[in-house]
């Protein structure tokens, strides 16, 4: 089932266009990306999903129905900006957001004790996030976001403001929610960051929408066939046409197009010029497929 | 939903209330006056003290006018020179001399008084006043007059006021006393509705720039929010105010009872009752001060303390929301102050130019139903005494009011906690407002 539906969204500031002609399809269950650079119309996605802007235009379903305020207390939403209130306790401050978000505080006292010592931060419960370091408030965030165990999980730029450890304990954690059966929606421009987490992506440039799909989908198309070859030639003079060809101080490297052949073939067929030791496939990065795709729109 | 609204109030009334800086202002604040009045008691009573400090030596050639010692100032006639006794007063034998020329009564001139510091003006009139005093009895008495008819012609004069009440009742009125409880509630509202309305006003501020508005939208109506922070931090007021009563009063009866000043309530209801030739003038005042307070109404006037105190606050609190809302910092809040600080500011200026000076006049009565100023000005009213008809209208229409400022405020803050980077004026305001 679709968790959500968003259908021809369009959305302008001013003369300024935030999004245009927007759909987009997240089924339940994934971890979704939202991939794009600065200013391409991601936050604002996210914040009329969260109802914090209304829309001008279009079609938002939840769960195939038409976006309703009580659809939004089961989305739990971590802004880019983050925001805590300086002054209050750890603890306090997740007892707070949890009742606010409709916990019990019994309920709610369970959960913060389960999280707090998930995340390695009981020993600061009862300190001030203004005495916390910033991964440690990105951390307390987190936890208020998730608290009430939200169907979907609306993260923008989760990552940012963490070190490489504090990442990898959120990136664990967001794989164990999806275990759990949550829908995720990460967004950030740092594509590379999700692009081992996400099952499906979206790319989003100049309030567009340039591609979607699943992730091993898109890096399929996008291959082009391509081959990385290493190997030993047994006769260093001639070398076959094969294109760019490096030469190292005792092999070659160069890419090599299938054409038609099947890559067994192809192997094969250098393995009589010499010793192969490297033959891989070139899959782009989705930040190539990206760029690739924003010089295509260009290009037209 | 009112669940909500009860926990918003909670975490900002606790949130504050559990701060130092509250603990602090709240006990220093109230022992600030009474500490102050002490002091100033002390100094002046350490200044009466001393020996040299009170004595004036008259130097009379006449040897007619001898002046009577009162409690603030002995003379000495040691019957000495001019040079004697600049030399007295040099040596700080002496506060300073009178010099009384030989003089003609109906024309006394040359009267010097010297010293070694510039004498206060009570000093100066005061032997003024003696003097001629003294001149008026010479004469009276040169003209034929009984001594004993004289003496029996100084009449002390003291003007009660009383306040006809409606059953025909009376009760004894004193303005100092009503002046002094208007002027001091007018002020507490005034000050009380700046420094709350301005917590408000942060706070959303807080919320709005460190986007925590955007995670509490998903679970709040962004009404329940606003009116959640309005009652959470004025219940921190509320509380503020209470404890400062409880302390004022426990330390200001502290400090006037070690100067002597308090009387057992029961000993003064026993002296008014029966002419006591002992007690001096200032007691009989301090008799008279003492009823006129104890027939104030006290219950009406904490009553409609609360209500004015409450109501103002509400009705004010809304607009410092609404402008915590639409502006991304304090420093831009600058530009839509104007609308809170001047009715309040004429309020306050009407309070002491007006409304004290003259509680019934068409101006005092007007800007105690207006409900922009109502709060501070009838404080200065009701302890004159104010009409019931008037004081229900001021409390309706102050009610309309807030509830008025609240539904504007409610939708200027629905969109504005949630604009960012918008350069917001009057114009835009008046925009949100029509569009919901």
């Amino acid at each position: 089932m679709e968790i959500l539906k968003v259908q021809s969204l369009y959305k302008a500031y001013g003369n300024h266009i935030a999004l245009k002609d927007f759909n987009l399809s997240v089924e339940q269950g994934v971890v979704f990306g939202l991939l794009g650079p600065n200013g391409a119309g991601k936050t604002t996605l996210i914040r009329i999903v969260n109802q914090i802007i209304d829309k001008d235009s279009g079609e938002i379903n939840i769960k195939n129905e038409p976006l309703r305020m009580h659809h939004v207390r089961n989305i739990g939403y971590l802004p880019e900006e983050r925001g805590l209130y300086k002054t209050m306790k750890v603890r306090e401050q997740l007892l707070y957001f949890a009742q606010i978000k409709g916990l019990k505080k019994k309920d709610a006292q369970q959960k913060i004790s389960l999280w707090l010592e998930k995340l390695d931060l009981k020993q600061w419960q009862d300190n001030r996030i203004q005495d916390l370091s910033k991964g440690m408030a990105q951390k307390v965030q987190f936890i208020a976001t998730v608290i009430h165990h939200p169907d979907l999980l609306i993260l923008d730029e989760p990552f940012s403001g963490f070190d490489p450890v504090n990442a990898e304990i959120i990136k664990n954690e967001i794989l164990e929610l999806k275990n759990q059966g949550t829908t995720i929606i990460l967004s950030t421009h740092r594509m590379e960051s999700v692009e081992l987490l996400c099952d499906n992506i979206a790319l989003i440039n100049k309030s567009q929408k340039i591609l979607d799909g699943p992730v091993k989908t898109i890096k399929e198309q996008a291959k082009a066939n391509l081959f990385q070859i290493k190997m030993v030639l047994e006769d260093q003079v001639s070398i076959p046409p094969w294109g760019d060809v490096e030469k190292h101080e005792n092999h070659i490297s160069f890419k090599l197009s299938l054409n038609g052949q099947n890559p067994n073939d192809l192997l094969k067929n250098l393995m009589q010029y010499g010793e192969v030791f490297g033959f891989e496939e070139i899959v782009p990065s989705i930040e190539e497929i990206f760029i690739q795709k924003i010089n295509e729109s260009h290009g037209k | 939903m009112a669940n909500k609204i009860f926990l918003v109030v909670k975490r900002e009334y606790l949130a504050r209330v559990k701060k130092r800086s509250f603990l602090l202002a709240t006990i220093l604040t109230p022992l600030i006056f009474p500490t102050i009045l002490g002091l100033f008691l002390w100094i002046a009573m350490s200044d009466m003290s001393g020996d040299a400090k009170n004595v004036i030596e008259v130097v009379d050639e006449n040897n007619t006018y001898f002046l009577e010692s009162s409690n603030l100032y002995n003379f000495s006639y040691l019957g000495l020179s001019v040079e004697e006794a600049k030399e007295m007063v040099q040596n700080g034998e002496r506060y300073g001399f009178l010099h009384i020329p030989e003089l003609d009564i109906d024309q006394p001139v040359g009267i010097t008084f010297y010293s070694d510091e510039i004498p206060g003006m009570s000093l100066k009139n005061s032997l003024e006043t003696s003097l001629k005093m003294k001149f008026e009895e010479i004469k009276l008495f040169s003209s034929g007059i009984d001594p004993e008819i004289l003496s029996s012609l100084k009449t002390k004069v003291n003007i009660r006021t009383i306040i006809l009440g409606q059953q025909g009742g009376e009760r004894v009125s004193n303005s100092v006393v009503n002046y002094g409880i208007g002027f001091l509630a007018g002020i507490l509202i005034y000050t009380f509705i700046f420094v709350y309305g301005n917590q408000i006003m942060q706070g959303v501020i807080e919320e709005k720039s460190s986007r925590i508005i955007e995670i509490l939208v998903s679970s709040l109506k962004p009404f329940q929010l606003m009116m959640g922070k309005i009652i959470g931090i004025g219940a921190v007021g509320l509380t503020q105010f209470l404890i400062w009563i409880f302390l004022i009063s426990a330390v200001s009866s502290l400090v006037i009872g070690y100067f002597g000043m308090q009387m057992p309530q029961q000993q003064i209801l026993e002296m008014s009752g029966q002419e006591n030739p002992l007690l001096g003038d200032d007691s009989e005042n301090f008799i008279q001060i003492f009823q006129m307070i104890q027939n104030i109404d006290f219950f009406q006037l904490v009553v409609t303390f609360l209500i004015y105190f409450v109501g103002g606050y509400l009705l004010y609190g809304a607009f410092f929301a609404a402008i915590g809302a639409a502006v991304d910092s304090p420093s831009d809040a600058q530009q839509f102050m104007f609308p809170v600080t001047i009715p309040l500011l004429i309020a306050y200026m009407g309070l002491f130019i007006f409304v004290l000076d003259d509680p019934n006049s068409r101006v005092s009565y007007w800007l105690s139903v207006i409900p922009l100023t109502s709060p501070v000005a009838m404080m200065g009213r009701v302890s004159f005494g104010v009409p019931w008809q008037q004081l229900a209208l001021s409390v309706f229409l102050l009610i309309s009011g807030f509830l008025f400022t609240t539904w504007m405020a409610g939708k200027i803050y629905r969109i504005g906690i949630l604009v960012h980077g918008t350069k917001v004026g009057y114009k835009v305001l008046w925009k949100w407002l029509k569009e919901n």
